[in-house]
């Protein structure tokens, strides 16, 4: 996509995180055109390691020269400039903005850990134990679905929100995991509100336009598998 | 009251309430605080307040909560807009590098320096030691990048990561009694080590900061039942 006028905006990425996946949805939201720069995570660029010399890891998003990293610092930094572009990402009401910064945290730091764990288990023991960490993650995230949605389609109400994009990121990654282990991490009859959800972020643009199929996940962490017992 | 009704739930030797505290208390605003028995006996409140994490702090604003230390401070200084000065810059790329940093002390300082604290291997501690060296240096370059020469992160006064870091004051004082060594060192980290000076001489550090004594004496004794519980556990889950 070609940088806006005026604008010098690149992100750097790839396909396959998520978390580049959710600001690259971050500014579909807002119509903001930036140059899509893909990066080798096992083969780090120069722009990479001198962009995000503390984490070197993507999303990086370099606007004007200044570089802004972690997915909702930046996913909020986009949402704060370009204010009047597209749809608001945070709502308007303090309180609100309260409410969806502590559900995406959460998504960040008990649901992640939790889904990658089923990936990353080493036994079946411990993998039964993350696949219950997440059903229990989910379980919260359906009730905050009912508190933030008020009724409406998405956790951003009408329109897709903060914490739509924090979660929605992660639906091919879902997928993935199904295909590998056989687990339904939203699944109808235990979460039917977020499982109704999912079909409806799926079909949104921003969803459409970035997120990839399952396959190429699966594909991933078979590349990630790969190395890293090869570097045992 | 312009404010309406403020409540917030913490414990003395929280690092997590000394921000929210040091934050209300910079913005000027009254509130009522409650000691919660964290350990012991969690109050009706506190688990109706926080059902997800039942930790503290929580700021309870006109009967809502608001739960996690860092979405607390920016409630506050989205809420009362014109009430006592900002917390965050104004400008979106400084506010993105605050909250950088921010994610920073809490993801790496703050863990490294637990695990340097109460790891459960000498090994462990040591590594933990280390890399809360290595985050200690990342931000002391990050303070030399955003004070550009003045007292504070916040530039001429304090701002949101002179908050973030103050309210873990306390505790990194007592880096040498608790993890073996002293955290600001001012050979190693000579910028943070005169902003841990300044910062503890403020009038809000002073009011909300616990005494580093009973902060270490209360730490070591924290160790030693974390110690035991692990050690309980693991007894029962080798006999079954």
């Amino acid at each position: 996509m070609a940088a806006g006028k005026g604008e010098d905006l690149k992100l750097l990425g790839l396909d396959e995180s998520p978390f580049a996946a959710r600001v690259r949805m971050a500014l579909s939201v807002k119509g903001v055109g930036y140059e899509y720069i893909v990066q080798d995570l096992f083969n780090k660029s120069e722009l990479l390691l001198r962009s995000n010399p503390v984490h070197k890891k993507v999303p990086v998003l370099i606007h004007n020269g200044n570089t802004i990293c972690e997915s909702l610092v930046i996913v909020q930094y986009v949402d704060e400039v370009w204010a009047g572009m597209g749809t608001s990402i945070l709502p308007a009401d303090p309180y609100k903005r309260a409410v969806a910064r502590f559900w995406a945290a959460f998504i960040d730091d008990k649901l992640f850990p939790a889904w990658v764990g089923i990936m990353r288990a080493a036994t079946e023991e411990e993998r039964a134990e993350k696949v219950k960490e997440t059903f229990a993650a989910i379980e919260h995230l359906e009730k905050a679905f009912v508190e933030c949605s008020n009724g409406k389609a998405f956790f951003g109400g009408d329109s897709v929100g903060y914490v739509d994009l924090a979660l929605g990121c992660f639906l091919f990654w879902f997928g993935a995991v199904h295909k590998m282990f056989g687990v339904e991490i939203i699944d109808a009859s235990k979460s039917p509100l977020l499982a109704a959800w999912a079909g409806r972020f799926g079909e949104t643009s921003a969803a459409a336009e970035v997120l990839p199929e399952p396959d190429k996940a699966v594909e991933y962490a078979m590349k990630l598998r790969a190395k890293r017992a090869a570097a045992k | 009251m312009a404010e309406g009704e403020l409540k917030l739930l913490g414990t003395w030797a929280s690092v997590w309430a000394c921000r929210v505290r040091l934050a209300l208390h910079l913005k000027g605003l009254s509130y009522e605080y409650v000691e919660e028995e964290i350990f012991s006996n969690k109050s009706e409140l506190l688990l109706k307040s926080n059902p997800v994490h039942k930790k503290v702090p929580v700021l309870i604003h006109n009967g809502k909560p608001v739960c996690e230390s860092r979405i607390i401070v920016e409630y506050i200084d989205e809420a009362f807009p014109a009430i006592g000065p900002s917390i965050l810059p104004a400008d979106p790329y400084d506010r993105a590098v605050a909250r950088f940093w921010a994610a920073y002390i809490d993801d790496k300082l703050e863990a490294e320096w637990v695990r340097a604290y109460r790891g459960e291997t000498e090994e462990e501690k040591r590594e933990g030691r280390k890399q809360m060296f290595v985050a200690v240096e990342n931000l002391e370059a990050a303070f030399k990048e955003l004070s550009k020469g003045k007292p504070f992160f916040g530039g001429d006064t304090t701002g949101y990561l002179d908050v973030m870091l103050g309210g873990l004051l306390s505790w990194q004082l007592g880096s040498e009694a608790l993890c073996g060594v002293e955290l600001y060192d001012a050979a190693r980290t000579p910028l943070l080590s005169a902003w841990a000076q300044r910062f503890g001489a403020l009038d809000a550090a002073k009011a909300v900061l616990p005494d580093v004594g009973r902060v270490v004496e209360f730490a070591k004794m924290r160790r030693a039942q974390i110690a035991a519980a692990a050690e309980a556990a693991a007894a029962v889950a080798t006999k079954n």
